[in-house]
């Protein structure tokens, strides 16, 4: 007789497991199916993916600076364009462009605001906004010549993070999970935390962690540093953890009396993501406490317990992936500076230079560096032309040259990829365009990024695109 | 219209054959379109497909002509009848470097390489891709030995589980039928009573007056509509950038409506594409063209025009292919399809249907003020109500009484104009002045108006005049001004005065108050008191434009400020139009504004009076009459009625709800071929609208239309359209809400990636049918639910597992969870707190608070419904499209960014959170335990008996209801010994507690309901 429940059972799980093939339509190649699927089903042993080759970097925390720091005041110094401050801008690097806010509007130079120093044993050039992150220059690897599709925020988000404009794409984090599988017993594999502070924040939508067409596991999760951590996590007012627990096994019994009539496979995986749930509950309040922290600490990441800043969230960045969360993405959303440049790179940075500093310090100190990839940039950069008058303007975004910097995870510190132009205009020299850094991030967590593909209405959809992209093998350690 | 099909639709008769020709063994041909075109379209189309840019040594192996054509090598890919002379055979079977090339790692299998040597053996037949060709009829197969058919359906369904070795599943019992039955067709549980009475009725038809009944059922069309509301991607805001809502619900309400109704879907269809360019299209017509309107927009300061254009239009693209057509159209935007026969030019020709739609306005103009809740994205249109309907008659009904009453009263006076004009005389000799209000207790000057007109009557403050006075409040610079008044502009006289009422509160005081006069659009005539803080026309020395007129009035009291016009730079003469009322700070209080003549009449009067009566011009006279009028204390209030009456026939429409809809360009704007989807190339060829091309042409004597798209969609095959092939789509989408899984188990895509249909035959049988109907929805259910098929039980047996894992040929019926809407509706209706109304603006139930922190332009706070709007049903839920309620997120409702033909189904620890925790599930826990001790039943296991029943219909077994016995046991210990526990427990939410339960009871039992509401059993349909 058990003999023949278990048959049943081990039938049941594949149908419903082809169900959900079937019902995505994902033409997945067999053997990425078979290693993720087992994770589907509740148990959460990390999947490798079938074409990995050795990954450098087992997990990523993705610093996006939303809104689109200034390159001309972080890591691109422009001679020229101090000497051109006020000037026209020259036709020639405009004519034809996509421009935003500058539409229609005269083009003048704005020389940087700011003067930049050669940091480490690398002598890499970094702006004096940026005195922390200048510390661990011989740690990051400064991509000079970034460039991407989208000029404005909302589509250049889903850009950076889907690799398309295209609605229902998954967000790289999705992918990495999906390619991956996860690693936590307690926590989701994507997490995302986000911050204030700044010029009027970006908004930012779910969107920008949805797991697409990809199954709901694989997307974000928000943590909040108000309220409950993760939404409905606490407890019901009155409810002990004890009456929430025998609340629990009485589910739990329930449900195995009715599986055991129905063999229904569905209800052994609801009895697990209950049990999953109240681990949950019991597990990230503590996570999400850093009260526990050494004064130490908290003071290199310049973190109060409870304030919600970038700060704060750096550092549960580092708790998150030593509890083995696969994609950590933290928001600063201050970073759209089309006027008062001056006064909101100094709060931007200063909301976010010593915590990132002191986040890759802490990883290294922890052995944890090396195989973690850090990313820190804006969905784009901004124009060489000022916008605005008055004593302090702005820049408006610009997508044609802009900075970003890698570290850790399989990244050579100390080096400076590509350039762009005299003026920071045009990126010239090893361009690199958002898929090649998707390519390389995917890369470095050892998935060739031709193979992570899945079939969705008719196209082998790739978190790199259609177009070929390529991996930033100099950047490489 | 008149359409020209290509000669594929001659040959749909040949490719039915093949089709039907299913699984008859090893011995018989192989099936192009079930066997090989999956097979080239997965491993070969990529390099040989259809798409010209990716194709690889000029093979195509798309169709017979162009796969047995001479290559440049010399070769043939397939030789008709031998696989030894194909180069295609040589090639896949080359030992050393098989096709597809191994970098690809797309390998065929052994048994795929046999099969294609054995279909060029056979002739390498082509046959058009199953979804390409009209539904053809076919005859019913019937055994005679078989008496499980009840319906048409069931013999094919049989036919094709005999041919698998399979068997029908048992009926279902008439409890879990039942269940599933409501809920499959209202998205509701049926009462404990309804149950009852099915489960009573013993009449041979008592399942088809069941299926009847809920059809009729008002749910039907909230049910419905939320998978076409999936499909269509509506929701309540634009999605892009800042999300702010946009006005699209009474859509919603349009297609619950049309279901409810049964218009047939060919209406359906043709309303909403095109509703606008019927003749004299009425209100719902229009409503319906809202479907056009709800892609995503954006107005995201520095956008690029021609950018957004391109998105809209790819957006509708996709949604019109993939909702009618079951096609991915989309997937044409850059280059050609890969697998199917679409071309970039397709896709630009479809968008060109829609290139008549107006709405640039946000995207032209993204500073023009839009940075609201809900924004403007005009064209939009005012909805008339019932409501407002009756209301609007009302009062025009009113207005009249009232006018015939002025007329009535001025009649009433022309007895008494010797004595009034010989009062007048003496008033005038003896230097009385009079008054002429502007603006007293309404807003009825007509013209332009700015700023909210606030009309309040507060506890503490008795009005100067009339009724009411005017709120004006800021911290700031707050102005309200009327210019351009139609009817009550004022001519200025020698020594007039401007004055106005004022009431400064004590405890918010202004820093200053302006009056400001306008004439023919000058502006510059203003008095001030107080200080210095306004800054309009603020100049060192006082001068007309800024004429400062010293301390601020009394606080507390009412004062007449006042200013000689000719001190802010008004000429006798002067015709006025405009007052502004400007304050800086504080709140103040504005009652009757107005002009005092420095005479007791007006010039024209005084000038009139002075004639003897027979010596009067008409002019004169008139002049008279009207003053004496004007004068009236009885026409004055006459009037003043009539105005607030005027006022509040203006508000009518007003509050009015708004929608968007479809407006049409006299000039459609020019679509070009984008290269490569670039929107920044414009070198690509200009189309203008038509249907893929591989479907034939639409002859037209004009611009082809939406109207044409529409109708070519819901026109048959035989008259030239798709219709056939539009009906195959829906009745399969139809059939998978009601058995799990489509006919063509890939609902989304009936493209060459797409899956085969199971049942071809059925699925042609039943759009046929469909058609045949009228395209009567309501009949496509009921011959659906009527079928034996649909009765089966979901309990499967091994055997079945093994041949038919998925359940493809549906030998029996589908478990699964239910959708979002169905498991808050489920709650609600348990808990005796759903609120059953139809319609109205997005409800917004409590959500976790700062969830909507990161939305912008304008910062949003949500504010939750605390009235009964909180709980009603899910379809009526606020579609957030960036930050859908975390509910229905958890249990996978789409955020409807695009088309959604099938949710997913995940099973989550976040959805177990909502159900456990969402104090909305709380509540309804609570709600329910209350349903259950006000029966006041006789003892614990009767009460969790009923409870287990309301919610899963059955009655629960003694284990059961032993482990809900103890853990009400120990949740009564627990909240004994913690009263106040149990009380900050029942604080959760906000409907009422009977007086009479006592709190540690309801609270144990609250624990009962909680455990039972988060059972997968209750959130399945079975």
């Amino acid at each position: 007789m058990n003999d023949q429940l278990d048959q049943i059972r081990a039938q049941l799980e594949r149908v419903s497991r082809r169900q959900f093939l079937g019902s995505l339509s994902l033409g997945v190649g067999a053997a990425a199916l078979s290693q993720w699927w087992p994770e589907i089903v509740g148990a959460s042993e990390g999947a490798a993916f079938p074409f990995a080759s050795a990954p450098k970097a087992k997990r990523v925390i993705f610093l996006c600076m939303a809104g689109g720091p200034s390159h001309l005041e972080t890591f691109d110094e422009k001679p020229k364009l101090t000497a051109l401050d006020g000037e026209p801008m020259p036709e020639s690097f405009t004519k034809g462009m996509p421009i935003a806010q500058l539409q229609g509007k005269e083009l003048k130079c704005l020389g940087p605001r700011t003067t930049f120093q050669k940091h480490g044993k690398s002598g890499q050039v970094i702006s004096d906004y940026l005195p922390h992150i200048s510390s661990v220059a011989d740690d990051i690897a400064i991509v000079r010549s970034m460039v991407t599709d989208e000029i404005n925020h909302d589509p250049a988000h889903s850009f950076m993070n889907c690799g398309s404009i295209i609605p229902n794409r998954p967000s790289m984090g999705s992918w990495i999970n999906y390619g991956l599988g996860s690693v936590s017993e307690n926590l989701p594999g994507f997490v995302v935390l986000t911050s204030i502070g700044g010029r009027n924040p970006q908004p930012i939508a779910a969107r920008q962690w949805s797991s697409g067409f990809l199954p709901s596991k694989f997307g974000g999760v928000e943590f909040h540093s108000a309220g409950d951590p993760v939404h409905y996590v606490t407890n019901p007012p009155g409810i002990s953890r004890d009456r929430q627990e025998h609340l629990v096994a009485a589910i739990r019994d329930l449900n195995r009396m009715r599986a055991s009539e129905t063999h229904d496979p569905e209800i052994d995986s609801r009895i697990s993501q209950y049990e999953l749930a109240f681990r949950m509950q019991m597990s990230i309040p503590d996570l999400m406490d850093i009260s526990d922290e050494s004064p130490e600490t908290l003071q290199m990441y310049g973190a109060v317990p409870g304030d919600g800043t970038f700060a704060s969230n750096c550092l549960l960045a580092r708790r998150l992936a030593e509890r083995g969360v696969r994609f950590i993405q933290l928001y600063h959303r201050g970073w759209d500076h089309h006027g008062g440049l001056k006064q909101f790179m100094k709060t931007c940075c200063g909301y976010c230079d010593q915590p990132t500093a002191a986040l890759i310090q802490d990883l290294k100190q922890k052995g944890m560096l090396d195989d973690t990839l850090i990313v820190w940039g804006g969905e784009f950069g901004r124009t060489p032309m000022s916008q605005g008058g008055g004593d302090d303007p702005g820049r408006d975004h610009h997508i044609k040259g802009f900075s970003m910097f890698l570290a850790g995870g399989g990244v050579q510190g100390g080096i400076t990829h590509g350039a762009t132009d005299d003026l920071g205009y045009n990126a010239v020299e090893d361009v690199v365009h958002v898929r090649d850094l998707h390519a390389t991030m995917l890369h470095l967590l050892g998935i060739d990024h031709e193979r992570l593909s899945v079939q969705y209405q008719g196209l082998d959809v790739k978190l790199t695109g259609v177009e070929k992209a390529k991996v930033v093998k100099e950047i490489l350690a | 219209m008149k359409i020209t099909p290509t000669n594929f639709f001659m040959v749909s008769a040949l490719a039915v054959c093949l089709l039907s020709d299913t699984a008859e063994g090893a011995d018989s041909k192989v099936d192009f379109a079930r066997e090989v075109r999956p097979i080239l379209s997965e491993h070969c189309f990529p390099c040989h497909g259809p798409n010209d840019e990716s194709r690889k040594a000029g093979l195509r192996l798309v169709e017979f002509e162009s796969a047995t054509a001479e290559l440049e090598s010399g070769f043939s890919a397939i030789v008709p009848g031998s696989r030894d002379r194909s180069e295609m055979w040589q090639r896949i079977t080359d030992p050393e470097d098989p096709m597809p090339p191994a970098k690809e790692r797309n390998e065929l299998s052994a048994e795929q390489v046999e099969l294609l040597g054995r279909w060029i053996e056979e002739g390498a037949n082509y046959a058009p891709h199953w979804a390409y060709v009209a539904p053809v009829a076919t005859a019913i197969p019937s055994r005679v030995d078989a008496d499980w058919p009840v319906t048409d359906i069931d013999h094919f369904i049989l036919e094709r589980l005999r041919h698998e070795g399979l068997q029908p599943a048992a009926d279902a019992d008439q409890v879990t039928l039942f269940r599933r039955l409501n809920y499959d067709v209202t998205g509701l549980p049926p009462s404990t009573e309804a149950l009852d009475a099915f489960l009573a009725d013993v009449g041979e038809d008592s399942y088809a007056r069941a299926v009847n009944r809920l059809l009729a059922s008002p749910h039907f069309g909230e049910r419905l509509a939320s998978a076409w509301l999936d499909l269509v991607r509506y929701a309540d805001t634009v999605g892009y950038h800042g999300d702010q809502e946009h006005r699209v619900w009474p859509y919603r309400d349009w297609v619950i409506s049309a279901f409810n109704s049964n218009m047939p879907f060919d209406r359906f269809t043709i309303e909403q594409l095109a509703g606008d360019l019927l003749e004299n299209p009425d209100q719902g017509q229009l409503i319906a063209t809202c479907y056009n309107r709800l892609i995503q927009t954006s107005h995201e300061g520095g956008l690029q025009l021609k950018e957004y254009r391109s998105i809209y239009m790819a957006d509708r693209i996709r949604n019109v292919a993939e909702v009618w057509m079951g096609a991915t159209l989309g997937c044409a935007q850059c280059h050609d399809h890969k697998y199917d026969p679409y071309r970039m030019r397709d896709f630009y020709s479809f968008g060109a249907f829609f290139a008549d739609i107006d709405d640039e306005e946000h995207i032209r103009d993204p500073y023009g003020g839009l940075n609201t809740t809900p924004t403007r994205r005009s064209p939009e249109m005012r909805v008339m109500t019932d409501e407002g309907r009756t209301r609007e008659q009302q009062i025009a009904s009113e207005i009249e009484a009232t006018q015939q009453l002025i007329e009535t009263a001025i009649k009433e006076l022309e007895p008494l104009q010797p004595q009034w004009e010989q009062d007048l005389s003496q008033r005038i000799t003896s230097g009385e002045k009079f008054q002429t209000i502007w603006v007293d207790d309404v807003l009825d000057t007509g013209g332009t108006v700015s700023g909210k007109w606030e009309f309040v009557l507060e506890d503490d403050i008795t009005p100067h005049s009339g009724e009411l006075y005017r709120r004006q409040s800021s911290d700031k610079l707050v102005q309200h001004y009327t210019v351009s008044t139609t009817s009550k502009s004022i001519t200025v006289g020698e020594g007039d005065t401007l004055f106005a009422w004022v009431y400064l509160r004590p405890d918010s005081l202004p820093a200053a108050v302006m009056l400001q006069c306008n004439t023919a659009g000058d502006w510059e005539h203003r008095a001030v008191w107080g200080g210095d803080e306004i800054g309009y026309g603020r100049r060192e020395k006082s001068a007309p434009a800024y004429q400062r007129m010293g301390e601020l009035p009394p606080s507390g009291q009412w004062t007449r400020i006042e200013v000689p016009f000719e001190k802010i730079g008004l000429k006798p003469g002067t015709v006025v139009s405009g007052i502004a009322f400007t304050q800086f700070g504080g709140t103040v209080y504005w009652d009757d504004c107005g002009h005092e003549n420095a005479s007791a009449a007006p010039a024209a009067v005084v000038e009139a009076i002075s004639i003897l009566a027979g010596d009067r011009t008409e002019k004169q006279r008139q002049s008279l009459r009207s003053f004496q009028a004007d004068q009236s204390q009885q026409v004055s209030t006459l009037r003043a009625q009539q105005a607030s009456l005027q006022q509040q026939h203006a508000g009518i429409e007003k509050s009015l709800p708004l929608t968007l809809f479809t407006k049409g360009l006299a000039m459609p704007r020019e679509v070009r071929i984008l290269p490569r989807g670039n929107w920044l190339d414009e070198s690509g060829e200009v189309v203008e609208p038509a249907i893929p091309a591989f479907l034939g042409s639409l002859e037209t004597s004009h611009r082809a239309s939406r109207l044409d798209l529409a109708r070519w969609l819901v026109t048959v095959e035989a008259d030239g359209g798709v219709g056939g092939m539009t009906a195959r789509v829906f009745v399969n989408r139809m059939w998978a809400l009601l058995f799990g899984e489509g006919l063509c188990p890939s609902v989304e895509d009936f493209g060459g990636q797409g899956r085969l249909p199971t049942h071809p035959e059925l699925l042609d049988h039943l759009a046929n049918e469909f058609i045949a109907s009228g395209w009567d929805i309501h009949e496509l259910f009921r011959k659906l639910l009527l079928s034996r098929t649909y009765r089966q039980s979901s309990m499967v047996d091994p055997l079945a597992l093994e041949l038919d894992p998925q359940n493809l040929f549906f030998s029996h019926q589908a478990r699964y969870r239910f959708p979002a809407e169905m498991v808050r509706d489920t709650a609600l209706i348990v808990s005796g707190l759903l609120v059953d109304r139809l319609g109205g603006p997005g409800v917004k139930p409590p959500q976790p608070q700062h969830y909507y922190r990161h939305l912008n332009f304008p910062p949003r706070r949500y504010k939750p419904d605390m009235n009964q709007e909180q709980w009603r049903r899910g379809v009526y839920v606020h579609w957030q499209r960036q930050f859908l309620h975390p509910m229905l997120l958890a249990f996978d409702a789409p955020v409807r960014e695009d088309c959604t033909a099938r949710r997913a189904t995940s099973n989550t620890p976040l959805a177990s959170l909502v159900l456990m925790n969402d104090p909305v599930f709380v509540e309804a826990a609570r709600g329910f335990a209350q349903r259950i001790l006000v029966r006041g039943l006789s003892n614990d296991e009767e009460a969790i008996a009923f409870a287990m029943r309301e919610a899963t219909c059955r009655q629960p077994k003694p284990k059961e209801v032993a482990v809900l016995t103890s853990l009400l046991v120990a949740s009564r210990e627990y909240f004994e010994s913690n009263p106040d526990e149990a009380k900050l427990l029942l604080a959760v939410g906000s409907s009422p507690i009977p007086k009479s339960i006592e709190s540690t009871e309801l609270a144990a039992w609250a624990e009962v309901t909680r455990a039972i509401l988060n059972l997968h059993e209750t959130m399945t349909r079975e």
